[in-house]
């Protein structure tokens, strides 16, 4: 008789809610007639992390006290849940913006693998330990990967799912390299034990840490490990982009700010200074690549990675407040980012070819709502007032300015300042060119109608502006999700 | 009630936005809600008491963690300003109205946004607060000035943009290590800080914002390509945002060494501002560009009245009570001047003087607005700006001699470009862009332009109105004496 660890089904339930509706979504694909596919698919994927987002919010609301379950593999942990609860509905919004997208093909797939990387991010966020860590980030890399190619008629679609998986790839195998020099070095696999396991190997630690801080930089699209992000986000879907650039972003973050605190907190001196570099790096390289840029989903993903390090900085900086500022900003990102993409894909559908700046050209007037939604994500990623990016940036800098890391501060300031022109030279597209200097673009017609599309951008706008005026309730969550974290 | 001056324009925005009226419609509905907040002020007049310092507090807490609150009130100085800026800002929606302005909806809405957010500005008793509305004036006049702006009008923009952008995150950075350093971010509760850097970083936003010398860089090109009446409240109103920071936050809030150090500097800076203004203001080609320069000369010579305090750091209640005399005049010379150059560049399509001249025959009411605009702006004694040009220097004349002479000097200056503006446009021979068909002002012209030159014959001759109730307590002794109270 094998004896079975006790199984807190409750706290799993966000991860099986998904995996269930991958599983309908995956046997709608076979089971029902076509004309049937889409639509239950579809449904059961938006159920699903509509479920796993409430489900989520149960477990943070049950969660005072941090757990560990299933032999130390997993944490049941307000951090873990808020997290589950801000992918659960980035996910929800995705499926609404990719209802509109005319595909030919593997409907079905594409919900179920939509919702089976929704159903592994969830997982993952809850990781503590190094094989549970690495068994969640293949289990949504790799239903990204195929999410990636799954147009296989286009080309580029193909060429993003192709590297992505190359460089991706990469980046697990590192991760994966560096837990087993940890593994090596504590004899320990789980996070808090590798705390307690201190004084022995610490050369193969040291070198195993950075491979994990490098792994882990991969995934949240940190310079110097970004070189996928533009590529991959410009050729992939662009309902799988927004998912992606908004929710692996989530999960990736936290979890470093997870494992880097948990599990490393003697080699705290060496991790803040590599995340700061790491952190300096994307504002660098994020915003100046970004001026350069013409089409809106590159310079997007430059955006994405500049975000990245202004995230970074929370996590540097090593304390409550700065876990919370994190915690705080990743909702407002998350809501801007899949917004954007929505709006870039409304465009798209419009035209039926990549959308470059030019191509924006009286958007805004044309269709005056998606026009003012894009003008607010574009406001929030700046970090301008009456967006919840304003208070995200105030936190980072406040939390920055309180640890001591004047420096920072000063960076992000100057990052923030450049960015400014990029994000309004799409704004200045969408409105400000006249219509002498506007070559028409479009065949004619009216656009195509997309309820569902216009829905999840007024979703984001609310989560965007809201975010601004409450932010109370939310930093209360913050705080308490960061109050699991042993500071 | 204070809330209500803010809110009012706001929830006009919104509704002009939302509802899908006619242009007409539009702009009645933004010029009956300015006016509305017209009687909103004057029924807070009856109320206030300009016996107190700070009164009409409104208080809520907005994210309790790091203090932060929305917190408005007013001084008897910032109702001043307020005042100013809803007197203005109707007068540039009804001008706006006149002008017919397309894409009336959303111009009318910002505009009435643009006159929330500066009342917003003049109220904030919280730094962030303070900085959201700063921010949030910007992002109107980016639209104002690149939709409906002159053909150069996305380099004046950018210009723009970057330069005051450059300058509110410096002082974003300093927000946040003042409030981090106090432990809040209320400027009542808040004490005074002995860090120059962060003093520098707020003079550095107000210096672009007002601007000082060498910070004027967007100032030409901006109030050139903006329409009329944009430029109106741009010159006559934002930069005002500069005298209110300095006053409540820069001067108030630090240490008198602190102070006291810069003032050199600044005063070197604002006096540099006044007399190369000036010259250039003498040198400019058009209506628009004198203005432009001779705003800049004035803002110069407000500043030298802010800071006339002595070298222990008490503050001169004669250059205070002088600045803000000025400040108000100013706002409604420039106006005045703006508007007129509209009105001018509708009829003869520029309002260059080579290609005007001689407009004062059969265009009495032209010329008599004109003329006593022209010659109160140029101070001659008993009008409003020579008042406050005198409260100015006699102010300064105790911090020394020399900088007193040097604004008297100044002062000649002024006389010589306005008059030289006022014969280009009315006098001299009949310019080429003038024609039989440019007629005197209409009745609606009339009605725009004849309270603003009311108010500043009525202030002309009761200068004592507002330099008798702009400061029953001097800030700083209230802030001393909060700090006394303070355990």
């Amino acid at each position: 008789m094998i004896e079975t660890p006790q199984v807190d089904w409750f706290a799993l339930s966000p991860t099986l809610a998904l995996l269930g509706a991958s599983g309908v979504a995956l046997l709608g694909a076979v089971l029902v007639p076509w004309w049937l596919r889409r639509g239950l698919a579809a449904f059961a994927a938006f159920g699903g992390f509509v479920t796993a987002g409430i489900l989520a919010g149960f477990v943070f609301d049950r969660s005072d006290e941090e757990q560990e379950l299933l032999v130390q593999s997993m944490t049941r942990d307000r951090l873990g849940a808020l997290a589950a609860i801000i992918v659960g509905g980035a996910g929800a919004l995705a499926v609404l913006v990719s209802w509109g997208e005319r595909r030919r093909d593997h409907q079905g797939e594409y919900y179920a693998l939509l919702a089976a990387a929704g159903a592994g991010m969830v997982f993952f966020v809850t990781a503590s330990n190094l094989m549970t860590l690495f068994l969640g980030l293949e289990w949504f890399s790799i239903a990204l990967y195929i999410l990636c190619a799954l147009d296989t008629h286009r080309e580029t679609s193909l060429e993003a799912g192709l590297k992505y998986l190359i460089v991706g790839s990469f980046g697990s195998a590192i991760l994966l390299f560096g837990s087993a020099l940890v593994y090596g070095a504590t004899g320990e696999l789980g996070f808090s034990a590798i705390a307690a396991a201190r004084g022995q190997g610490k050369e193969l630690l040291v070198i195993g840490l950075a491979l994990i801080i490098a792994g882990l930089g991969f995934k949240a699209s940190a310079a110097p490990f970004h070189m996928w992000t533009p590529d991959v986000y410009q050729g992939a879907p662009t309902s799988v982009t927004a998912f992606m650039s908004a929710a692996t972003k989530v999960a990736a973050l936290v979890l470093a700010l997870r494992i880097l605190v948990v599990a490393f907190p003697e080699q705290e001196h060496l991790w803040t200074v590599a995340v700061a570099v790491i952190a300096v790096a994307s504002l660098a390289i994020g915003n100046f690549a970004a001026l350069v840029q013409r089409d809106v989903k590159r310079l997007l993903a430059y955006s994405s990675v500049s975000h990245a390090g202004f995230m970074l900085i929370a996590i540097a900086v090593n304390t409550e407040l700065g876990a919370r500022a994190l915690l705080y900003y990743l909702i407002p990102y998350a809501a801007g980012s899949i917004g954007a993409f929505a709006v870039v894909a409304a465009r798209e559908r419009e035209l039926g070819v990549p959308v470059t700046l030019e191509r924006f050209g009286g958007f805004g007037w044309e269709r005056p709502f998606l026009g003012v939604a894009m003008w607010i994500f574009m406001l929030g990623f700046m970090g301008l007032p009456l967006t919840g990016g304003f208070v995200g940036k105030f936190y980072v800098f406040s939390a920055a300015y309180e640890a001591g890391w004047t420096w920072l501060v000063i960076v992000g300031v100057a990052a923030t300042a450049v960015s400014l022109y990029y994000y309004l030279a799409v704004v200045r597209a969408m409105y400000m060119r006249t219509d002498a200097e506007l070559r028409p673009v479009i065949a004619g017609g009216s656009p195509p109608r997309d309820p569902l599309l216009v829905t999840a951008v007024a979703a984001s706008v609310a989560v965007t502006v809201g975010s601004f005026f409450l932010v109370q309730p939310l930093i209360d969550w913050a705080r308490d999700a960061a109050a699991s974290l042993p500071f | 009630m204070t809330t209500a001056l803010i809110l009012l324009p706001l929830a006009a925005a919104l509704v002009v936005w939302l509802l899908p009226l006619p242009g007409r419609a539009a702009g009645a509905l933004a010029l009956v809600a300015a006016l509305a907040e017209i009687v909103l002020w004057v029924v807070a007049l009856f109320r206030f008491d300009f016996q107190q310092s700070l009164q009409l507090v409104d208080r809520q807490s907005w994210f309790s963690d790091l203090n932060v609150s929305y917190h408005v009130g007013f001084y008897g100085f910032s109702f001043w300003l307020a005042g100013l800026t809803v007197v203005v800002c109707t007068a540039a929606i009804g001008y706006a109205v006149w002008a017919n302005r397309e894409r009336a909806r959303a111009y009318y809405g910002l505009m009435l946004f643009l006159l929330g957010a500066i009342v917003g500005v003049f109220t904030a008793q919280d730094l962030l607060l303070f900085y959201v509305f700063f921010e949030a004036m910007l992002i109107p006049l980016y639209v104002l000035i690149g939709v409906w702006g002159g053909p150069r009008r996305l380099r004046a923009t950018a210009t723009f943009v970057i330069y005051t952008m450059a300058g509110s995150l410096l002082m974003l950075a300093s927000i946040i290590a003042f409030g981090i350093s106090q432990g809040t971010f209320d400027l009542v509760e808040s004490g005074v800080s002995d860090n120059a850097w962060i003093f520098l970083g707020f003079v550095a936003a107000f210096a672009v914002k007002a601007p000082l010398f060498p910070f004027h860089g967007w100032l030409v090109e901006a109030y050139r390509e903006s329409p009329p009446e944009v430029a109106a409240v741009l010159s006559g109103v934002v930069s005002k945002a500069a005298v209110y920071g300095l006053l409540r936050i820069a001067i108030v809030k630090f240490d008198v060494d602190v102070v006291v150090d810069f003032q050199s500097s600044i005063l070197a800076l604002a006096t540099i501002g006044l007399v190369y203004g000036s010259l250039l203001a003498f040198r400019a080609r058009d209506v628009r560009t004198v203005t432009a320069y001779s705003s800049m000369a004035q803002m110069g010579l407000i500043v030298i009245g802010l800071f006339s305090m002595d070298e222990r750091g008490l503050l001169n209640e004669l250059g205070l009570n002088g600045a803000i005399l000025q400040s108000v005049a100013h706002g409604l010379i420039s106006a005045t001047l703006f508007l007129l150059a509209g009105m001018l560049e509708q009829r003869a399509g520029t309002s260059t003087f080579a290609d005007l001249g001689g407009l004062a025959r059969g265009r009495p009411a032209l010329a008599t607005i004109l003329l006593t605009t022209g010659v109160i702006a140029l101070a001659v004694p008993g009008s409003v700006a020579f008042a406050g040009e005198f409260l100015i220097l006699a102010g300064i004349y105790g911090v020394g001699w020399g900088w007193a002479a040097v604004g008297a000097g100044a002062i000649v200056l002024a006389a010589m470009y306005m008059l030289r503006l006022i014969s280009g446009v009315l006098h001299w021979r009949r310019g080429p862009a003038v024609t039989e068909t440019a007629r005197d002002l209409r009745p609606v012209e009339l009605a725009l332009l004849v309270p603003l030159v009311g108010l500043l014959l009525f202030l002309s001759a009761w200068p004592a109105s507002v330099t008798e109730r702009s400061f029953p307590i001097p800030p700083r002794e209230e802030a001393a004496q909060a700090e006394a109270e303070a355990p």
